[in-house]
């Protein structure tokens, strides 16, 4: 299967949509090689600002650029992009500018760089500013159709997208839509509510539960905000049995947002994979998903544990 | 003689004015009256002469950008904009209260603010992206933004000062209302600027300095300003005094963030009311 990163569907469909839209400008601070906006940076120069290492002005230079009828996309690290949130929170959110943020290296995949790069806290940081969209596509197609889809919507954004190759599973003909969940398998005894790279992990863990004669859902929740509660009402009510999976800590993600809605409206069993509220450290993707439980093979075990206290 | 009575005309203006912004923050017991009327002889000139605006259009894509960094400082810009018709007078006496258009800090709801302020050393990196877009689009129109001596600790006004001279913008015009005062002291025992025309000299910006209540100086400077095309940013020094025109708030700490009482309104209004516009600065 053909493998891409998330920030190159970014870097890739910003390039795309600048030869097609002149209000399209980007602001970078000094990482536009490693978040793919380089690309829009050499073939539009005139539309391309840097900062320098300056986070803080990148965010408020953007907002300045949305008011005057541009339409800026400004992208760093996750991690730095959290430097600057005071500026997204009382610029960008309160003034509901049109300025998309992505960061980008988000979640322990970002690897052998170690903590400081490693963001496991963003989700739970932009979910909760008001008038915020939250997005994080599973692969670099659905990355492109995001970026598209962000240049029509007027409003704040964060796209949070991984360093790390990841399989393409959607076709060209894929249709994404803010606000709307996918079922990319069906199942019945369980579901699991995956985003980013974990729904490939959790598209394994199927795989592998197939095996064990359990049949779960897997859903891509790649807009954690608003998050389709339709489709997790409905699948919650399916299963009576429900997982979440993010590279993210499990306090404030997908997995949070998840149990928001089920609290309040269908209570079942739930199982939050995710980053346990600690610091990873430097190592191999593959190898720290093993270690800190992201991986298949503990989504797997985990359904199987949750699904033997269902009666 | 027409400069003459233009400026006698616009310190009659700023002298009614520093009187509406005592009258605002007593009127909402909440507010901010130092660093209004610090900034308030500027304000009348840029609104009552410079700044090319039209009440009737706040939102006109060509006009020139106004950014209030330190938002704080919303009773003089709301006098100002009040009596310059972009919203009716009577709405200052909502200032500060529930269901009512004058927040504490300006939103970009209020018709002629063009920055949401209230978190310092944001405006000039926003102020920056207008000014990067207004070459853009090449459009001849200039960006103003005001902040604070207090403000320049933050590390935000350096980011932006850096990349509006690297990105050469001649049409961005800062103001520092160097009031010398901030929250709990004098700026200089706080964290003390040192040579901020100097400093930005360096960074690679025209400096004027002048004296901020001085309004030939004021009207010359932003004149010189507004023609300056040397391909970098212009900031004026405005040597001002915190709380300027009453003589208990100024330079008066105190007075930062905190309506005057029964007595002190009255006496205010009483020293503003014997201010002598001809020998005023």
């Amino acid at each position: 299967m053909e493998k891409a990163a998330t920030r190159e569907g970014y870097g890739k469909a910003l390039l795309e949509l600048g030869r097609i839209n002149k209000d399209v400008v980007v602001v970078d601070a000094d990482l536009g090689d490693s978040t793919k906006a380089e690309h829009f940076g050499k073939q539009f120069p005139e539309r391309f600002f840097t900062t320098g290492i300056a986070e803080q002005n990148m965010i408020g230079t953007a907002a300045g650029l949305s008011v005057s009828g541009k339409i800026p996309y400004a992208s760093t690290f996750a991690v730095f992009s959290e430097r600057a949130f005071e500026f997204t929170r009382n610029i960008v959110s309160r003034n509901k500018l049109n300025v998309k943020l992505t960061g980008s290296h988000a979640g322990i995949a970002t690897g052998e760089d170690g903590k400081s790069a490693q963001a496991i806290e963003d989700v739970a940081a932009y979910r909760a500013l008001p008038n915020m969209v939250v997005l994080q596509p599973a692969d670099a197609a659905e990355a492109e159709k995001m970026v598209f889809a962000l240049a029509e919507y007027k409003g704040p954004s964060y796209m949070r997208v991984h360093r790390i190759a990841m399989p393409i599973i959607h076709g060209s003909n894929y249709k994404f839509e803010i606000g709307r969940g996918e079922i990319l398998r069906q199942g019945k005894d369980a579901v699991i509510f995956a985003s980013g790279t974990m729904v490939h992990e959790a598209l394994k863990a199927a795989t592998i539960l197939e095996n064990e004669k359990i049949n779960v859902y897997v859903a891509n929740i790649s807009t954690i905000k608003p998050i389709d509660e339709k489709l997790v009402i409905e699948l919650a009510k399916k299963t009576n049995c429900v997982i979440t999976a993010e590279d993210h800590n499990v306090i404030g993600g997908l997995g949070s947002a998840v149990a928001e809605v089920l609290g309040e409206n269908y209570p079942c069993l739930m199982k939050r994979i995710g980053v346990k509220d600690a610091y990873a450290e430097s190592g191999k993707p593959d190898e720290l998903y093993r270690k800190y439980g992201l991986d298949a093979e503990s989504i797997a075990e985990e359904v199987m544990k949750i699904i033997s206290k269902k009666k | 003689m027409a400069r003459k009575n233009l400026i006698l005309e616009l310190k009659q203006k700023a002298k009614d004015f520093r009187k509406g912004v005592i009258e605002v923050v007593y009127k909402a017991q909440s507010g901010h009256p130092g660093g209004s009327l610090s900034e308030i002889d500027m304000l009348v000139a840029l609104y009552f002469y410079k700044l090319r605006v039209d009440a009737k259009n706040p939102k006109w894509d060509n006009r020139d950008r106004f950014v209030l960094s330190k938002g704080h400082a919303s009773p003089g810009i709301y006098v100002v904009l009040a009596d310059r018709g972009f919203f009716p007078k009577s709405e200052l006496d909502g200032f500060r209260k529930i269901n009512r258009m004058l927040q504490g800090h300006p939103e970009l709801s209020t018709p002629g603010i063009d920055f949401a302020g209230g978190s310092l050393g944001q405006g000039i990196c926003f102020a920056h992206g207008i000014a990067l877009a207004c070459r853009l689009d090449k459009k001849d129109c200039k960006v103003y933004c005001m902040i604070g001596d207090g403000e320049a600790q933050e590390g935000a006004v350096w980011e932006a000062s850096m990349a509006a001279a690297f990105h050469k913008l001649d049409n961005l015009i800062v103001i520092l209302d160097k009031n010398q005062v901030q929250e709990t002291g004098r700026t200089k025992d706080i964290m003390d600027l040192g040579n901020v025309a100097l400093k930005w000299k360096a960074f690679g910006w025209n400096t004027i300095e002048i004296n901020g209540h001085d309004m030939g100086q004021i009207v010359k400077a932003l004149d010189k300003a507004s023609k300056m095309r040397n391909k970098k940013p212009t900031i004026i020094i405005s040597d001002t005094i915190k709380g300027k025109g009453v003589s208990f708030m100024e330079l008066n700490y105190r007075f930062h963030g905190k309506a005057p009482n029964d007595e002190e309104y009255k006496r205010a209004i009483e020293e503003i009311e014997k201010i002598d516009i001809k020998k005023f600065k």
